[in-house]
């Protein structure tokens, strides 16, 4: 009924906040800002950071943040600000392609288990719970013990970890589309199974996935810097947040900003994909 | 009768976010009187029948000038005010049973809560209530132990109308009591109404329906647009309409209208038509009346949890002709969208075989049928779930023109504007998106896409029953137009008589699976031979007026 639209309109109205100053648009926008940033530093880091991430310089070992080096110097007195700028790269590199492979694997797992027939759903579906049944660090950890550390490696297993979650989304969606009057419609009208799938099927199913993405980037970002901090992804000194958490462990004592920073900056990432996550979530709900 | 009214209403206006939705709304009930709000979606009744309850919502401005009930002044009354009225002395009852009641309690104990809150009687007192309510209301009191999921739609509602009887409420509201039901279970909910109201209980009706409120109330009034539009003695409003709108509405009832009868008023916009019908297209048609499509013997049968069987469609036989209307009648579960699932090859029959154009269809590999799929179409009852939702109204068409083989699409609609017109759209509507459409436009939309490939045959499954009857009529007008410009043949499937009875040349009566009568439309009404069809017809609510005009 149309009263239902009204309603809605209804209790909006009944909030009067200023403008678009809300507290449900205020977060989004900061994180919107902080990714727009990230991304900005792993496209053009000499733009928001001139100095050179891998310039040592003794003299001005372990100096707190200051006018000269905004957040502060590390043991061989390379300026923490430009190594933080210049990590995003790698950072996000290993999350968004750690995603990326994650969903191909996933889209592959879950097309096979929605439209095959009951064994190979139930084949899939098995593999997919034992996956699930491992914490996805561990499965990774795994993965690099066999494998030998290194961004590719890095990039491999966190995505082959988080697969088996997607997997299950889209097999869950594509068994809903498969027999929904949108997909019969289709059908009805003679278009053949390969422009359904490709048209239809595919895009449909992959919509809430993609957002959920947008989520498992952070996830994924946190996870690379977790196996660089234990030494298996990315190798000092090149500049990479999880490496940089590590390398400043051992003075936590006295240079507290060592780990500090770069530690915001894995929280600023993983924070800001899940608040962009969540509000396009939302926004796909109430469509 | 006492002189003073049960409720008395003057003045109600009721508004969300400065948007009015209710105006000047003023009613009155007499005691063990039946009024009946008519009126269409949007036109402001339930949110009317929700300020009556002092329900209105969150963001709501109600003001009211009188709100009289049994001698209290309510206008103004606070929360704890109504909450003593509620249930006690006013009871609700609302269209869907299934939402209404809560899926994991008894029907038993969602009835007791009325009584538990509001009287002193013990456990076992309430016990003996809840069964008696239930044998009044024409259930089993063993059906106090089951739940919404348990019973048929009819049960439901019929235990939906016990909860709000619990505790003899003054005055009943129902809203839409029956619109979601067949035509069976609404006959049966509609006699408990009738006596209810007998049994000296006040009752505002609430539906859009005029069949059904002819059939009950003694008093009607026709809301459009958050307004009264006219108020008067049922029989008064319904043989001599003082308001425009109300003729409309009438006029827009198939029930007792021959076939080939227009049922909406024209709307004047040239466009809003289809074309003079188009020689050179009807050529390669086969000639009105030769068979399109025929099904033989078809059988269909699904396991039930918990064991058994359900036959879905037992040895079901049928013919769609060129040009002409086959309907297909039944309660739901009758099996009649299985049947329209296995003409469209898109379920399987254990055996039996159907025939497109004297080819074989069914049972055929999918690949062999592709090709040919384009001469065969559909619309559904939810136009809405059967588009893409992530396309527009244009993509949508031009996707199912996609699908026509060259020279398929009818003559003028190769493009997506040209489809829109043809169901008397506006082009404009190309950019739209299905959500924001009306009911009306998304279903005109969908018989855009199915004619789309250029169909001699189009499945219509339930396509009106989700609509208003002033945009049912327009639909249903649509179709007899495009039919008598294309030739189509038309298998139109509908639990609604008076609405297959309009459309239809020839009737199947299903039931249980099995067609157990089929002949000529006039026929089968008038001399129905079997006894279902003849309780079927019982069960039918109609409008005995003359509105020919």
């Amino acid at each position: 009924m149309g009263n239902a639209s009204t309603r809605r309109a209804g209790t909006l109205r009944r909030r009067p906040r200023a403008g678009w100053l809300r507290a449900g648009n205020v977060l989004p926008a900061v994180a919107a800002l902080t990714a727009l940033f990230l991304v900005l530093a792993a496209l053009v880091p000499g733009w928001l950071a001139p100095a050179d991430p891998l310039a040592i310089d003794p003299v001005a070992a372990f100096r707190g943040p200051s006018g000269a080096h905004w957040l502060g110097t590390d043991e061989s007195g390379r300026d923490i600000y430009s190594r933080i700028v210049h990590g995003a790269r790698p950072s996000l590199l290993i999350g968004a392609a750690a995603t990326a492979l994650g969903l191909g694997l996933a889209l592959l797992l879950g097309l096979a288990a929605g439209l095959g027939g009951r064994w190979l759903d139930a084949g899939v579906g098995r593999i997919v719970e034992v996956l699930l049944a491992l914490p996805g660090l561990l499965l990774a950890l795994v993965f690099i013990a066999l494998a030998g550390p290194g961004v590719a490696t890095t990039i491999v297993a966190v995505g082959l970890s988080t697969a088996p979650g997607y997997a299950r989304i889209i097999r869950t969606q594509v068994r809903a589309l498969r027999t929904s009057p949108m997909i019969e419609a289709a059908r009805v009208l003679g278009h053949s199974p390969a422009r359904i799938l490709a048209r239809h099927l595919l895009p449909n199913a992959l919509g809430p996935v993609l957002v959920l993405a947008t989520l498992g980037i952070g996830q994924a970002v946190v996870w690379a810097s977790a196996l660089s901090f234990l030494g298996l992804g990315e190798a000092p000194p090149a500049p990479e947040w999880g490496a940089m958490l590590a390398a400043g462990r051992t003075y936590l004592g006295f240079a507290w900003w060592m780990t500090f920073f770069p530690g915001l900056a894995i929280v600023a990432t993983a924070a800001s994909s899940t608040v962009l996550g969540r509000s396009l979530q939302r926004r796909a709900v109430g469509a | 009768m006492s002189a003073a009214p049960l409720l008395r209403v003057d003045g109600l206006d009721v508004g969300f976010g400065g948007t009015p939705v209710v105006q000047d709304v003023s009613l009155y009930i007499g005691r063990g009187e039946c009024l009946a709000l008519v009126g269409e979606s949007g036109s402001g009744k339930s949110v009317t029948a929700r300020a009556l309850l002092g329900l209105a919502g969150r963001g709501s401005r109600v003001a009211v000038r009188t709100l009289d009930f049994d001698g209290t002044n309510l206008s103004g009354a606070g929360q704890r005010a109504w909450r003593r009225l509620r249930g006690s002395r006013i009871g609700l009852v609302l269209q869907d049973a299934l939402v209404s009641l809560d899926p994991l309690r008894t029907v038993g104990r969602e009835i007791d809560d009325a009584l538990r809150l509001h009287t002193a009687l013990s456990p076992a007192e309430r016990a003996a209530k809840v069964a008696g309510l239930l044998e009044s209301m024409g259930l089993a009191a063993a059906d106090a132990g089951r739940r919404a999921g348990e019973l048929s739609g009819g049960m439901r509602q019929r235990a939906l109308i016990a909860a709000a009887m619990a505790l003899d409420p003054d005055l009943l509201i129902a809203d839409e009591p029956t619109t979601a039901l067949d035509a069976e279970a609404q006959a049966q909910v509609l006699d408990l109404l009738a006596g209810l109201r007998a049994g000296g209980s006040s009752l505002l009706l609430i539906s859009h329906d005029l069949a059904v409120v002819s059939a009950v109330a003694d008093r009607v009034a026709i809301m459009r647009g958050g307004r009264i539009l006219e108020q008067g003695p049922t029989d008064q409003v319904l043989t001599s309409p003082e308001h425009e709108y109300t003729r409309m509405l009438l006029r827009a009832v198939p029930a007792g209208r021959p076939r080939g009868t227009r049922l909406s008023a024209p709307t004047g916009r040239s466009d809003a038509r289809p074309h003079a019908p188009d020689a050179k297209l009807l050529d390669s048609s086969p000639s009105i009346g030769g068979p399109v499509l025929e099904a033989r013997n078809l059988v269909r049968a699904f396991p039930v949890p918990g064991g058994g069987i359900l036959h879905a469609a037992d040895d079901v036989s049928l013919r769609v002709e060129a040009g002409r209307t086959l309907g297909l009648v039944g309660a739901s579960g009758s099996g009649k969208s299985t049947t329209a699932r296995i003409l469209l090859g898109l379920d399987v029959p254990a055996s039996g075989t159907v025939k497109l154009f004297g080819e074989p269809w069914v049972p055929l590999p999918e690949a062999s049928r592709r090709p040919r799929r384009t001469r065969l179409g559909a619309i559904y009852q939810d136009p809405l779930s059967s588009f893409d939702p992530r396309r527009r109204v244009g993509a949508i068409l031009a996707d199912a023109l996609a699908a026509a083989t060259t020279g398929g699409a009818p003559e003028g609609a190769h493009d997506p504007a040209g489809l829109l017109q043809l169901v008397g759209l506006e082009p404009a509507l190309a950019g739209r998106h299905p959500s924001t459409l009306s009911g009306g436009q998304r279903q005109r939309v969908a018989i855009a896409r199915a004619l789309a490939p250029g169909p001699r045959v189009l499945i219509c499954d339930e396509p009106v029953s989700a609509l208003d009857v002033s945009v049912q009529a327009q639909i249903l007008d649509l179709l007899d137009d495009l039919q008598a410009r294309l030739g189509l043949g038309y298998l139109f499937i509908s639990h609604d008589l008076a609405v297959v009875r309009h459309v239809s040349d020839r009737l199947a009566v299903m039931r249980d699976g099995r067609i157990v009568e089929s002949g000529p439309t006039e026929q089968v009404f008038a001399e129905p031979r079997h006894e279902y069809t003849r309780a079927l017809l019982a069960a039918s609510p109609t409008l005995a007026t003359d509105t020919s005009d």
